[in-house]
Protein backbone atom coordinates (compact mmCIF):
# COMPACT_ATOMS: atom_id res chain seq x y z
CA UNK A 1 0.00 0.00 0.00
CA UNK A 2 1.38 3.37 -1.01
CA UNK A 3 1.40 6.28 1.38
CA UNK A 4 -1.19 8.90 0.46
CA UNK A 5 0.06 11.62 -1.87
CA UNK A 6 -0.49 15.06 -0.34
CA UNK A 7 -2.22 17.30 -2.88
CA UNK A 8 -2.80 21.06 -3.01
CA UNK A 9 -5.17 22.41 -5.65
CA UNK A 10 -5.06 25.90 -7.13
CA UNK A 11 -8.37 27.51 -8.19
CA UNK A 12 -9.40 31.01 -9.22
CA UNK A 13 -11.89 33.10 -7.24
CA UNK A 14 -14.85 31.68 -9.14
CA UNK A 15 -14.11 27.99 -8.65
CA UNK A 16 -12.93 28.61 -5.07
CA UNK A 17 -16.47 29.90 -4.47
CA UNK A 18 -15.43 33.43 -3.54
CA UNK A 19 -17.36 35.11 -6.37
CA UNK A 20 -17.49 35.89 -10.08
CA UNK A 21 -15.79 38.54 -12.22
CA UNK A 22 -16.65 41.17 -9.58
CA UNK A 23 -14.32 39.35 -7.16
CA UNK A 24 -11.45 39.15 -9.66
CA UNK A 25 -9.39 41.50 -7.53
CA UNK A 26 -9.39 39.20 -4.49
CA UNK A 27 -5.87 38.51 -3.27
CA UNK A 28 -4.32 35.09 -2.64
CA UNK A 29 -5.81 32.89 0.07
CA UNK A 30 -6.10 29.37 1.34
CA UNK A 31 -8.83 26.99 2.47
CA UNK A 32 -8.45 23.63 4.19
CA UNK A 33 -9.30 20.54 2.17
CA UNK A 34 -11.08 20.39 -1.19
CA UNK A 35 -13.33 23.19 -2.46
CA UNK A 36 -15.72 23.19 -5.46
CA UNK A 37 -14.18 21.04 -8.21
CA UNK A 38 -11.84 19.72 -5.50
CA UNK A 39 -14.54 17.31 -4.44
CA UNK A 40 -14.55 15.62 -7.84
CA UNK A 41 -10.75 15.68 -7.80
CA UNK A 42 -10.72 13.99 -4.40
CA UNK A 43 -13.01 11.32 -5.79
CA UNK A 44 -10.66 10.80 -8.73
CA UNK A 45 -7.66 10.52 -6.39
CA UNK A 46 -9.51 7.97 -4.26
CA UNK A 47 -7.36 6.43 -1.54
CA UNK A 48 -4.18 7.30 -3.42
CA UNK A 49 -4.13 10.95 -2.49
CA UNK A 50 -5.63 13.55 -0.22
CA UNK A 51 -6.34 17.20 -0.97
CA UNK A 52 -4.86 18.84 2.10
CA UNK A 53 -5.56 22.43 1.03
CA UNK A 54 -6.95 24.64 -1.72
CA UNK A 55 -5.10 27.80 -2.64
CA UNK A 56 -6.77 30.50 -4.69
CA UNK A 57 -6.45 34.01 -6.07
CA UNK A 58 -8.62 36.41 -8.07
CA UNK A 59 -7.69 36.32 -11.77
CA UNK A 60 -7.20 40.07 -12.04
CA UNK A 61 -5.23 40.32 -8.84
CA UNK A 62 -2.99 37.51 -10.02
CA UNK A 63 -2.41 39.13 -13.41
CA UNK A 64 -1.42 42.41 -11.77
CA UNK A 65 0.80 40.93 -9.02
CA UNK A 66 1.99 37.69 -10.58
CA UNK A 67 5.43 37.48 -9.03
CA UNK A 68 4.44 38.14 -5.43
CA UNK A 69 1.33 35.93 -5.61
CA UNK A 70 3.35 33.02 -7.01
CA UNK A 71 5.97 33.45 -4.27
CA UNK A 72 3.36 33.56 -1.54
CA UNK A 73 1.34 30.61 -2.79
CA UNK A 74 4.38 28.44 -3.41
CA UNK A 75 5.43 29.19 0.16
CA UNK A 76 2.01 28.01 1.36
CA UNK A 77 2.28 24.83 -0.70
CA UNK A 78 5.65 24.16 0.96
CA UNK A 79 4.15 24.65 4.43
CA UNK A 80 1.56 21.99 3.66
CA UNK A 81 4.34 19.59 2.76
CA UNK A 82 2.60 18.80 -0.51
CA UNK A 83 3.82 16.17 -2.97
CA UNK A 84 1.67 17.37 -5.84
CA UNK A 85 0.00 20.54 -7.03
CA UNK A 86 -3.01 20.40 -9.33
CA UNK A 87 -3.95 23.73 -10.92
CA UNK A 88 -7.29 24.36 -12.56
CA UNK A 89 -8.70 23.24 -14.94
CA UNK A 90 -8.97 26.71 -16.42
CA UNK A 91 -10.60 25.68 -19.75
CA UNK A 92 -10.40 28.70 -22.08
CA UNK A 93 -10.02 31.40 -19.44
CA UNK A 94 -6.73 33.11 -20.31
CA UNK A 95 -5.82 34.84 -17.05
CA UNK A 96 -6.74 31.73 -15.04
CA UNK A 97 -4.73 29.54 -17.43
CA UNK A 98 -1.63 31.70 -17.07
CA UNK A 99 -2.01 31.62 -13.28
CA UNK A 100 -2.25 27.80 -13.31
CA UNK A 101 0.84 27.54 -15.50
CA UNK A 102 2.88 29.98 -13.43
CA UNK A 103 2.02 28.30 -10.11
CA UNK A 104 2.84 24.83 -11.45
CA UNK A 105 6.12 25.94 -12.97
CA UNK A 106 7.21 27.69 -9.77
CA UNK A 107 6.21 24.78 -7.50
CA UNK A 108 8.08 22.38 -9.76
CA UNK A 109 11.19 24.56 -9.88
CA UNK A 110 11.36 25.87 -6.34
CA UNK A 111 9.98 22.92 -4.39
CA UNK A 112 10.81 20.08 -6.75
CA UNK A 113 7.29 18.68 -6.42
CA UNK A 114 5.04 17.23 -9.10
CA UNK A 115 2.64 19.61 -10.85
CA UNK A 116 -0.21 19.26 -13.33
CA UNK A 117 -2.28 22.08 -14.80
CA UNK A 118 -5.48 21.77 -16.83
CA UNK A 119 -6.61 24.08 -19.63
CA UNK A 120 -7.67 24.21 -23.27
CA UNK A 121 -4.99 23.75 -25.89
CA UNK A 122 -5.63 27.26 -27.23
CA UNK A 123 -5.47 28.93 -23.81
CA UNK A 124 -2.68 31.52 -23.80
CA UNK A 125 -1.30 29.79 -20.70
CA UNK A 126 -0.82 26.59 -22.70
CA UNK A 127 1.37 28.40 -25.21
CA UNK A 128 3.44 29.87 -22.39
CA UNK A 129 3.89 26.81 -20.18
CA UNK A 130 3.30 23.63 -22.18
CA UNK A 131 7.01 23.03 -22.60
CA UNK A 132 7.93 23.36 -18.95
CA UNK A 133 5.00 21.65 -17.22
CA UNK A 134 2.40 18.95 -17.83
CA UNK A 135 -0.92 20.41 -18.97
CA UNK A 136 -3.98 18.21 -19.39
CA UNK A 137 -6.04 19.37 -22.35
CA UNK A 138 -9.41 20.23 -20.80
CA UNK A 139 -11.20 21.41 -23.93
CA UNK A 140 -12.97 24.74 -23.91
CA UNK A 141 -15.89 24.27 -21.59
CA UNK A 142 -16.70 23.25 -18.07
CA UNK A 143 -18.73 20.34 -19.46
CA UNK A 144 -15.47 18.36 -19.42
CA UNK A 145 -14.69 19.12 -15.78
CA UNK A 146 -14.90 15.59 -14.39
CA UNK A 147 -13.00 13.69 -17.12
CA UNK A 148 -10.33 16.42 -17.03
CA UNK A 149 -9.92 16.13 -13.27
CA UNK A 150 -9.69 12.35 -13.63
CA UNK A 151 -6.83 12.67 -16.09
CA UNK A 152 -5.13 15.32 -13.98
CA UNK A 153 -5.36 13.05 -10.93
CA UNK A 154 -4.03 10.01 -12.80
CA UNK A 155 -1.09 11.90 -14.31
CA UNK A 156 -0.39 13.76 -11.06
CA UNK A 157 -0.20 10.55 -9.03
CA UNK A 158 2.22 9.05 -11.56
CA UNK A 159 4.41 12.14 -11.47
CA UNK A 160 4.39 12.31 -7.68
CA UNK A 161 5.45 8.66 -7.51
CA UNK A 162 8.11 9.26 -10.15
CA UNK A 163 6.56 6.63 -12.42
CA UNK A 164 7.18 6.55 -16.18
CA UNK A 165 4.93 8.92 -18.13
CA UNK A 166 3.36 7.75 -21.38
CA UNK A 167 2.87 9.66 -24.61
CA UNK A 168 0.78 12.85 -24.72
CA UNK A 169 -2.09 11.16 -26.56
CA UNK A 170 -2.24 8.32 -24.03
CA UNK A 171 -2.05 10.46 -20.89
CA UNK A 172 -4.07 13.38 -22.25
CA UNK A 173 -1.46 16.11 -21.80
CA UNK A 174 -0.30 18.67 -24.34
CA UNK A 175 2.81 17.58 -26.24
CA UNK A 176 5.89 19.21 -24.74
CA UNK A 177 8.11 18.93 -27.79
CA UNK A 178 10.22 16.19 -26.22
CA UNK A 179 11.49 13.34 -28.39
CA UNK A 180 12.27 9.95 -26.90
CA UNK A 181 13.76 6.99 -28.72
CA UNK A 182 11.90 3.75 -28.50
CA UNK A 183 12.31 0.30 -30.01
CA UNK A 184 9.63 -0.97 -32.37
CA UNK A 185 9.62 -4.44 -33.92
CA UNK A 186 8.44 -3.32 -37.36
CA UNK A 187 11.05 -1.55 -39.51
CA UNK A 188 10.25 1.92 -40.90
CA UNK A 189 9.56 0.65 -44.44
CA UNK A 190 6.81 -1.65 -43.20
CA UNK A 191 5.32 1.05 -41.01
CA UNK A 192 5.32 3.47 -43.92
CA UNK A 193 3.58 0.97 -46.21
CA UNK A 194 1.04 0.16 -43.47
CA UNK A 195 0.34 3.86 -43.14
CA UNK A 196 -0.05 4.29 -46.90
CA UNK A 197 -2.43 1.32 -47.12
CA UNK A 198 -4.48 2.68 -44.23
CA UNK A 199 -4.64 6.03 -45.99
CA UNK A 200 -5.76 4.43 -49.27
CA UNK A 201 -8.46 2.49 -47.44
CA UNK A 202 -9.59 5.68 -45.77
CA UNK A 203 -8.70 4.26 -42.34
CA UNK A 204 -7.27 6.29 -39.52
CA UNK A 205 -3.48 6.54 -39.31
CA UNK A 206 -0.99 8.52 -37.28
CA UNK A 207 2.16 10.03 -38.70
CA UNK A 208 5.27 9.47 -36.61
CA UNK A 209 6.47 12.95 -37.46
CA UNK A 210 4.80 16.03 -36.07
CA UNK A 211 4.87 18.70 -38.80
CA UNK A 212 6.01 22.13 -37.60
CA UNK A 213 3.20 24.52 -36.84
CA UNK A 214 3.44 28.03 -38.22
CA UNK A 215 1.78 30.78 -36.30
CA UNK A 216 -0.03 32.77 -38.93
CA UNK A 217 0.92 36.43 -39.09
CA UNK A 218 -1.26 39.32 -40.12
CA UNK A 219 -0.03 41.01 -43.28
CA UNK A 220 0.91 44.66 -42.89
CA UNK A 221 -1.30 47.30 -44.49
CA UNK A 222 -0.23 48.18 -48.03
CA UNK A 223 2.01 51.20 -48.56
CA UNK A 224 -0.26 54.05 -49.56
CA UNK A 225 2.44 56.14 -51.19
CA UNK A 226 5.90 55.05 -52.34
CA UNK A 227 7.06 58.68 -52.34
CA UNK A 228 7.23 58.60 -48.53
CA UNK A 229 8.31 54.97 -48.21
CA UNK A 230 11.54 53.87 -46.54
CA UNK A 231 12.44 50.50 -48.04
CA UNK A 232 14.83 47.95 -46.54
CA UNK A 233 16.48 45.01 -48.23
CA UNK A 234 16.57 41.71 -46.32
CA UNK A 235 17.65 38.27 -47.47
CA UNK A 236 17.73 34.68 -46.27
CA UNK A 237 20.31 33.89 -48.95
CA UNK A 238 23.34 34.43 -46.69
CA UNK A 239 24.81 37.70 -48.00
CA UNK A 240 27.82 38.71 -45.88
CA UNK A 241 30.65 41.18 -46.01
CA UNK A 242 33.73 39.39 -47.45
CA UNK A 243 35.16 37.18 -44.71
CA UNK A 244 31.81 36.86 -42.89
CA UNK A 245 32.81 39.00 -39.88
CA UNK A 246 29.60 38.24 -37.93
CA UNK A 247 30.16 34.52 -38.52
CA UNK A 248 26.61 33.74 -39.59
CA UNK A 249 26.04 30.04 -40.15
CA UNK A 250 25.65 28.72 -43.72
CA UNK A 251 22.80 26.55 -42.45
CA UNK A 252 20.73 25.96 -39.30
CA UNK A 253 20.96 29.68 -38.57
CA UNK A 254 20.76 31.12 -35.09
CA UNK A 255 21.64 34.72 -36.00
CA UNK A 256 21.79 37.33 -38.75
CA UNK A 257 24.25 39.92 -39.94
CA UNK A 258 23.67 43.64 -40.42
CA UNK A 259 25.49 45.07 -43.42
CA UNK A 260 25.89 48.86 -43.71
CA UNK A 261 25.21 50.12 -47.24
CA UNK A 262 25.29 53.89 -46.83
CA UNK A 263 27.04 55.28 -49.90
CA UNK A 264 27.24 51.86 -51.54
CA UNK A 265 25.71 51.89 -55.02
CA UNK A 266 26.27 48.30 -56.02
CA UNK A 267 27.41 45.08 -54.29
CA UNK A 268 30.89 44.39 -55.65
CA UNK A 269 31.95 40.75 -55.99
CA UNK A 270 35.22 41.29 -54.14
CA UNK A 271 33.57 42.90 -51.13
CA UNK A 272 30.61 40.59 -50.46
CA UNK A 273 30.01 36.86 -50.33
CA UNK A 274 27.08 34.51 -50.14
CA UNK A 275 27.33 31.96 -47.32
CA UNK A 276 24.60 29.34 -47.59
CA UNK A 277 24.58 25.54 -47.56
CA UNK A 278 21.24 25.22 -49.33
CA UNK A 279 22.02 26.42 -52.86
CA UNK A 280 24.96 26.87 -55.24
CA UNK A 281 26.26 30.33 -54.37
CA UNK A 282 28.48 30.69 -57.47
CA UNK A 283 26.16 33.06 -59.37
CA UNK A 284 25.51 35.19 -56.29
CA UNK A 285 29.24 35.42 -55.60
CA UNK A 286 29.90 36.50 -59.20
CA UNK A 287 27.45 39.35 -58.76
CA UNK A 288 25.88 39.75 -55.27
CA UNK A 289 23.24 42.09 -56.78
CA UNK A 290 21.68 38.87 -58.06
CA UNK A 291 20.96 38.03 -54.41
CA UNK A 292 20.24 41.49 -53.02
CA UNK A 293 19.25 44.02 -55.72
CA UNK A 294 21.15 46.96 -54.28
CA UNK A 295 22.26 48.45 -57.61
CA UNK A 296 18.72 48.75 -58.97
CA UNK A 297 17.26 49.90 -55.68
CA UNK A 298 19.85 52.66 -55.48
CA UNK A 299 18.96 53.80 -59.01
CA UNK A 300 15.26 53.83 -58.21
CA UNK A 301 15.98 55.76 -55.01
CA UNK A 302 17.89 58.39 -57.01
CA UNK A 303 15.04 58.55 -59.52
CA UNK A 304 12.68 59.30 -56.64
CA UNK A 305 10.55 56.17 -57.04
CA UNK A 306 10.53 55.90 -53.24
CA UNK A 307 11.79 58.16 -50.45
CA UNK A 308 14.78 56.33 -49.06
CA UNK A 309 16.67 53.07 -49.08
CA UNK A 310 17.34 51.89 -45.49
CA UNK A 311 20.99 52.10 -44.49
CA UNK A 312 21.42 48.40 -43.61
CA UNK A 313 20.84 45.05 -45.27
CA UNK A 314 19.85 42.31 -42.83
CA UNK A 315 20.90 38.84 -43.86
CA UNK A 316 20.80 35.27 -42.60
CA UNK A 317 21.52 31.89 -44.18
CA UNK A 318 18.09 30.30 -44.17
CA UNK A 319 19.01 26.69 -44.95
CA UNK A 320 17.41 24.06 -42.67
CA UNK A 321 16.30 26.77 -40.28
CA UNK A 322 14.54 25.56 -37.15
CA UNK A 323 11.15 27.27 -37.07
CA UNK A 324 11.83 28.68 -33.61
CA UNK A 325 15.17 30.18 -34.60
CA UNK A 326 13.79 31.54 -37.85
CA UNK A 327 10.90 33.14 -35.98
CA UNK A 328 13.26 34.75 -33.52
CA UNK A 329 15.60 36.02 -36.25
CA UNK A 330 12.63 37.43 -38.15
CA UNK A 331 11.24 39.12 -35.08
CA UNK A 332 14.58 40.73 -34.21
CA UNK A 333 15.07 42.01 -37.75
CA UNK A 334 11.50 43.33 -37.85
CA UNK A 335 11.96 45.12 -34.50
CA UNK A 336 15.12 46.83 -35.73
CA UNK A 337 13.51 47.86 -39.01
CA UNK A 338 10.44 49.23 -37.26
CA UNK A 339 12.54 51.17 -34.75
CA UNK A 340 14.50 52.67 -37.66
CA UNK A 341 11.31 53.89 -39.35
CA UNK A 342 11.37 51.45 -42.28
CA UNK A 343 7.92 51.17 -43.90
CA UNK A 344 8.47 48.43 -46.49
CA UNK A 345 10.78 45.46 -47.01
CA UNK A 346 11.89 43.54 -50.07
CA UNK A 347 13.13 40.16 -48.89
CA UNK A 348 14.94 38.06 -51.46
CA UNK A 349 14.78 34.34 -50.74
CA UNK A 350 16.82 31.48 -52.15
CA UNK B 1 9.17 29.09 -53.16
CA UNK B 2 5.87 30.95 -53.52
CA UNK B 3 3.77 28.16 -51.92
CA UNK B 4 6.27 28.04 -49.02
CA UNK B 5 6.02 31.80 -48.54
CA UNK B 6 2.21 31.67 -48.57
CA UNK B 7 2.12 28.67 -46.25
CA UNK B 8 3.97 30.62 -43.57
CA UNK B 9 1.77 33.67 -44.03
CA UNK B 10 3.97 35.79 -46.31
CA UNK B 11 1.25 36.79 -48.73
CA UNK B 12 3.05 39.46 -50.79
CA UNK B 13 5.27 37.09 -52.75
CA UNK B 14 6.35 37.24 -56.40
CA UNK B 15 8.33 34.72 -58.42
CA UNK B 16 12.03 35.60 -58.61
CA UNK B 17 14.80 34.83 -61.08
CA UNK B 18 15.33 31.45 -59.41
CA UNK B 19 16.82 29.89 -56.32
CA UNK B 20 20.46 30.55 -57.22
CA UNK B 21 19.93 34.11 -58.45
CA UNK B 22 16.69 35.60 -57.13
CA UNK B 23 17.25 39.05 -58.60
CA UNK B 24 19.26 38.09 -61.64
CA UNK B 25 19.60 35.68 -64.51
CA UNK B 26 23.16 34.61 -65.36
CA UNK B 27 22.08 33.51 -68.83
CA UNK B 28 21.24 37.05 -69.91
CA UNK B 29 23.69 39.69 -71.09
CA UNK B 30 24.67 42.17 -68.33
CA UNK B 31 22.36 44.87 -69.77
CA UNK B 32 19.41 42.53 -70.12
CA UNK B 33 20.01 41.08 -66.67
CA UNK B 34 19.97 44.58 -65.19
CA UNK B 35 16.70 45.34 -66.99
CA UNK B 36 15.24 42.08 -65.66
CA UNK B 37 16.27 43.05 -62.12
CA UNK B 38 14.78 46.52 -62.47
CA UNK B 39 11.48 45.12 -63.70
CA UNK B 40 11.41 42.59 -60.85
CA UNK B 41 12.15 45.20 -58.16
CA UNK B 42 9.51 47.54 -59.58
CA UNK B 43 7.04 44.67 -59.38
CA UNK B 44 8.05 44.08 -55.75
CA UNK B 45 7.48 47.75 -54.95
CA UNK B 46 4.08 47.57 -56.59
CA UNK B 47 3.22 44.46 -54.55
CA UNK B 48 3.99 46.39 -51.37
CA UNK B 49 1.18 48.75 -52.33
CA UNK B 50 -1.37 45.98 -52.83
CA UNK B 51 -4.06 44.80 -50.45
CA UNK B 52 -3.65 41.09 -49.65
Amino acid sequence: MNTKIRVVQYLNQFFAQIGGEDKGDVGPGIKDGPVGPGRALQQALGDNGEIVATIFCGDNYFAEHQEEVVDELVQRVAEFNADLIIAGPAFESGRYGVACGAICQAAQQKLGIAAVAGMDEDNVGAGLYRKSIYIINSGETIARMVPTLERMAALGLKLARREAIGKPADEGYLARGIKRNEFIAKPPAERAVDMLLAKLRGDEFHSEIAPPKFAGSKPAAPLSDLKTAVIALVTDGGLVIEGNPDKIEPGRPTRFTTIPINGVNSLAADKYDAVHSGYDTAFANQDPNRLVPLDTMRELEHEGKFAKLHEFVHSTGGAHAAVENATQIGRQIADQLKAAGVTGVILTST
Amino acid sequence: MIPVAKEVGSLRAIASGGIVSPTGNPELSPEKEKAFRRELVLRALKTLQQEV
